[in-house]
């Protein structure tokens, strides 16, 4: 269908092998990495390796992984620990749950191989407790690797003790933050601390600490096989390898897609998703979750990528990707992200704990048609401010909903303000219903099932909706068989 | 020392590497806003959690905005403090702050002493935009004997929390909810009550806000003063003296005794006493104590509990029966000098001047909070009656004084009343952290030895470092004493005995930074520690300037025994002036 292929790193067993089984992944190459590093290659020969690969942080920010391992490696320390971020929590983003639940072991392999490299014995696995599946996969994948040497002591006859353990989060967005990350596995409050001392430096328990997440790790053992010259082959410039997203919303193939970096927005919405549902008119994607940005028809030919997202006003993030037609209202859509937001600010700092729920109250006036132009000018402000001042990422991004669609949609938050109408027909509060006279037989049924009375009108003669005492509630329209009931 | 080189508004600077921003700032006399930072210097406190995102500044290069707090400075740094991107952030953050804060202030407790008030006014925020639809977070009053928490009025800070956990390693505060809900309190948001707090109100010391307040008694105050069938008496505590004036606007460190006593009876006590006659009274019990163990661990009985603890400190006995009520016997018997006073107040001298128990209403005001707990101690009561009715604390006081619209600073220095208000040198320095140790050893010393001291100051048990140890020279006996301030420190000291690993005979604990002149009751000190060190110099000064300075030579407490009690440990003083101490460690019940 397309010269696009999607091309499977971080996914390239799942579906193919039964992750509950050991001996399925070592038949497809599993531990040869590890292996390799151990036997073949020094510590620095990894690091170099990882970083000629240019392979970048999955989770979000985008930092090269071979980078932050070599500051690990630097830091000395008695203890060191390598951490995998498996605190998946952006709404309608699944990835980092598919690998671990479909190729557990990948991201084993690849936490020794950095806990080689890095000079760590010890490895966590922080994952949300509502995985339960993937809790029980990596148990059985830990259990079985340790049956087999490939944990443990002395792993490949060698000096190397590297070992796993999991830790729970308990469903805190906040915690898919480094260092919340690890004050939760502390057992202390999920809350962001500043950095500098980064976690390489200071980490859990105040060890050099390396901090990646599922999608990252997953990349590694591969790179590690096939070499770091194949994978920086794949991808842009300065994006190198593939990228997974959870593709949602109104796209006709929804799920999970594996596609080099450089791959258009349009390439995975209309080839690889398969267009709108329903023949609609595409009207935005959303990507990087709730501190992603809503893109437009003028982003669709811009290549993915790091650097490219934020230039046009999104981000990566871990790679969700919702799509929306013609019937999302993107005021609500911002607020959608803001309600996320404010649910899951930990309350550390005031611009985060505060300021994002000022703004999803100014959204909710709008969508009630009570904002005001002054209002508009307000959002804008307090979104820079909240992206300026606040704490941690959380905060940093939570307004991006909110400025992307005020930059790319600011006609619809117009017609919201001024007109009191919502363009896409989403927002409840400034729809009416109304009856076209000339469709409508008098046939009474409409009134009936009014629950308030709202309706009225003589026997076959044309009948009118009072707006002021309509509830919205859609029964009318529902019960009408001639079609004489509309919504503006 | 590694020195890094930046620019702050145009201006050069070279500092430590490792200081952050906003010290630097501070160095050039630039002032950098802050809310949740605080640093008491020298005292080990501090708190920057970056939290409340006032002190951003703009760092040429870098995306967002710094918290200067908690940034440290670069070499080649160029900063804007006040920038109109800064400006604006600054003021658009405290908008928020506000947008979620009661606008209670004519009724609050912290009205012309809050931090955030004053923030408002510097930010220059007259109107809080779009409050009229703004959400407010609200919790429920929390009311115990000695603190108030109103919720609504907390901002995060988590100053309170840093000194719970941090400083006093309490624990009953650390931060409960998330986002727009989350504010400090007791985890699972119990009451305090229920919670392992002891009261020192350091959290009360440190809010910038109102949300942490003392319980007010001041109305109580009122009305026993109006009653007419009542006769009113005050005993005041030492700490107090050297901190009222700063509510009057009279320097930090300005000894007050005279004109205290002065407004005290013009509000209309009948009698103006001193807590420090009844602090003699506990040096002639405890330090009786104490030689009474050291004679019997000499002698080689190794039944007796030693190193012994002094009790003064009404948090500090919180803190053990919570934490260490298998210690429990260890600490000294002697009562606080507050109750000590009470309960002599209630028996001896009410039978004096002839008035009955129930007529009598003793009031205290204390650098304290953990007192109006105290006061209120069921084994302080006789039949329902407290030994001290009602505890006030010197901001308490000072708002009386200014209530009755006295000119304080214009009263002339009177004297406190005999005979409960005569008291030494050695009382005066309960006051401060060692001060209760060595007024101990100005007695023991001479009631063991038989000598008199040639110098009565001990400098040794002197200072403000956390944990302090000094050997004196009993007579050829080297007494081991230790001394420390924050029930952090105190912790410490209670693991080694509990591991064996002690070699003290005896300890003084303070749960207060510096001792009660910095106690959760005294005018605050906005986290400027030298207002701490020039009360210290104070009541060292008073001390000097005190013809008698060792407590068994006030000829008052001489004729208290003489008259009433026989003699220390006597079973009258037994019964008026000793306690027993509970265990509180029982678990905590969750409703």
């Amino acid at each position: 269908m397309t010269k696009y292929k999607q091309i499977r790193i971080a996914l390239n067993n799942c579906g193919v092998i039964d992750p509950e089984n050991i001996e399925d992944y070592i038949a497809r190459d599993g531990y040869m990495a590890l292996g390799k590093c151990i036997t073949e290659m020094t510590p620095q020969d990894v690091i170099k390796e990882i970083k000629d690969s240019g392979l970048r942080g999955r989770g979000g920010g985008g930092f090269p992984a071979g980078l932050k391992w070599e500051i690990a490696s630097k830091n000395h320390a008695d203890q060191k620990y390598v951490v995998c971020n498996a605190d998946e929590g952006d709404p309608g983003a699944f990835m980092d749950r598919s690998v671990l639940e479909g190729d557990p072991h990948a991201v084993l392999e690849a936490m020794a191989i950095c806990g080689y490299s890095i000079g760590a014995t010890k490895g966590l696995i922080y994952i949300r407790a509502e995985y339960p599946l993937a809790i029980k996969r990596l148990k059985i994948a830990i259990d079985q690797a340790r049956e087999v040497g490939l944990l443990g002591k002395n792993i490949f006859g060698s000096k190397f003790d590297f070992d796993i353990e999991l830790r729970y989060g308990a469903g805190a967005f906040v915690c898919g933050e480094e260092t919340s990350l690890i004050h939760s596995m502390e057992g202390l409050r999920g809350e962001p601390t500043i950095k500098p001392p980064f976690p390489a430096e200071k980490g859990y328990l105040g060890k050099p600490t390396n901090v990646n997440n599922v999608e990252t790790y997953a990349s590694v053992p591969i790179i590690i096989r096939k070499g770091a010259s194949w994978f920086n082959k794949i991808g842009t410039e300065k994006s190198k390898g593939t990228k997974v997203f959870a593709l949602a919303g109104k796209v006709n193939n929804v799920g999970l897609v594996e596609v080099p970096m450089g791959t258009t927005l349009r390439e995975v919405i209309f080839e690889i998703g398969g267009g709108i549902q329903n023949g609609k008119k595409f009207k935005a994607v959303q990507t990087g979750g709730p501190s992603g940005g809503c893109l437009t028809e003028k982003h669709l030919d811009t290549p993915i990528d790091f650097d490219n997202l934020v230039a046009a006003g999104s981000m990566m993030g871990s790679g969700g990707m919702i799509v929306m037609d013609e019937d999302n209202c993107m005021v609500s859509v911002a607020k959608f992200y803001l309600d996320f937001t404010v649910e899951e600010s930990c309350g550390k700092c005031s611009p985060c704990r505060i300021g994002n729920k000022r703004l999803f109250e100014l959204l909710e006036r709008i969508t009630k048609g009570q904002g005001t132009m002054d209002d508009l000018q307000r959002l804008r402000n307090m979104s820079n401010v909240i992206k300026d001042t606040s704490l941690c990422g959380l905060g940093q991004t939570s307004p991006n909903p909110v400025l992307s669609t005020l930059d790319n949609f600011y006609d619809e938050y117009l017609a919201h303000v001024k007109d009191h109408k919502c363009p896409a027909g989403e927002c409840k509060d400034l729809m009416k219903y109304f009856i076209i006279a000339e469709n409508c037989v008098g046939c009474t049924a409409c009134a009936r099932v009014c629950p308030v009375g709202a309706i009225t009108g003589e026997k076959k003669e044309a009948h009118l909706i009072n707006s002021e005492t309509c509830i919205k509630c859609g029964a009318c329209m529902e019960r009408c068989k001639f079609d004489a009931i509309i919504i503006k | 020392m590694e020195k890094v080189k930046l620019t702050i508004d145009n201006k050069l600077i070279e500092v430590e590497k490792g200081t952050t921003i906003y010290k630097a700032a501070k160095q050039l006399g630039i002032d950098i806003p802050v809310l949740c930072y605080m640093n008491l210097e020298d005292l080990g406190i501090e708190n920057k959690p970056g939290g409340c995102r006032i002190c951003v500044v703009e760092v040429e290069g870098r995306r967002n905005l710094a918290p200067s707090c908690s940034t440290d400075c670069a070499e080649g740094m160029v900063v804007n403090t006040h920038s109109i991107r800064v400006i604006n952030a600054r003021r658009t953050v405290m908008e928020f702050i506000l947008s979620d804060h009661p606008k209670d202030c004519l009724t609050c407790a912290k009205s012309g002493n809050c931090e955030l008030q004053d923030m408002a006014v510097k930010l220059g925020i007259r109107e809080i935009p779009g409050q009229e639809y703004a959400a407010m977070s609200t919790y429920k009053m929390d009311f115990s004997p000695s603190l108030i928490r109103e919720l609504d009025k907390c901002i995060m800070c988590r100053r309170c929390e840093m000194m719970c956990n941090d400083f006093q390693t309490v624990g009953a505060l650390s931060a409960f909810k998330r986002g727009f809900e989350a504010a400090v309190g007791p985890a699972f948001e119990m009451d305090i009550e229920d919670s392992t707090c002891t009261y020192c109100g350091q959290c009360v010391a440190v809010c910038p806000t109102g949300a942490l307040t003392e319980k007010d008694h001041t109305r109580e105050v009122i009305n026993a003063l109006s009653d007419p069938t009542k006769t009113v008496i005050v005993q005041t505590a030492p700490a107090v003296r050297a901190a009222l004036g700063e509510e009057f606007g009279l320097k930090p460190g300005t000894l007050v005794t005279g004109k205290m006593v002065a407004a005290l009876r013009r509000l209309g006590f009948n009698y103006v006493f001193d807590t420090d006659f009844a602090a003699d009274l506990t040096i002639m019990e405890e330090g009786t104590e104490l030689l009474g163990r050291l004679t019997k661990h000499l002698n080689g009985d190794k039944e007796v509990k030693l190193p012994i603890l002094t009790s003064c400190c009404p948090a500090w006995v919180n803190f053990f029966e919570h934490n260490f009520p298998d210690m429990k016997e260890i600490p000294s018997t002697a009562r606080s000098p507050q109750q000590m006073f009470g309960a002599i107040a209630k028996t001896y001298f009410a039978d004096k001047i002839k008035v009955k128990r129930e007529d009598l209403v003793v009031i205290s005001i204390m650098p304290c909070l953990a007192k109006k707990y105290e006061a209120q101690r069921d084994e302080f009561k006789v039949d329902g009656n407290p030994d001290v009715d009602f505890s006030l604390s010197t901001r308490e006081l000072a708002h009386l004084i200014k209530q009755a619209n006295l000119d304080f600073k214009s009263l002339p220095d009177e004297d406190f009343d005999k005979p409960l208000g005569e008291s030494t040198g050695a009382a005066v320095i309960f006051g401060v952290t060692g001060g209760v140790i060595e007024a101990a050893v100005r007695t023991a010393y001479e009631l063991q030895t038989g000598k008199k001291l040639e110098r009565v100051e001990f400098e040794q048990l002197r200072g403000m470092e956390s944990i302090r140890k000094a050997t004196i020279d009993f007579n050829g006996t080297p007494i081991n004493i230790g001394i420390a301030h924050g029930l952090g420190n105190a912790r410490k000291l209670l693991e080694d005995i509990k591991a064996g690993k002690s070699e003290f005979h005896a300890i003084e604990i303070m749960a207060c930074p510096g001792g009660c002149i910095g106690g959760g009751g005294q005018p605050l000190h906005h986290s400027d520690s030298s207002i701490l060190k020039a009360r210290t110099k104070a009541i060292f000064a008073e001390d000097e300037a005190k013809v008698l300075r060792k407590s068994h030579e006030n000829p008052y407490i001489i004729k208290l025994y003489e008259e009433f009690l026989g003699k220390p440990m006597s079973e009258k003083a037994h019964h008026l002036l000793h306690t027993h101490y509970f265990d509180k460690s029982g678990k905590i019940e969750i409703s």
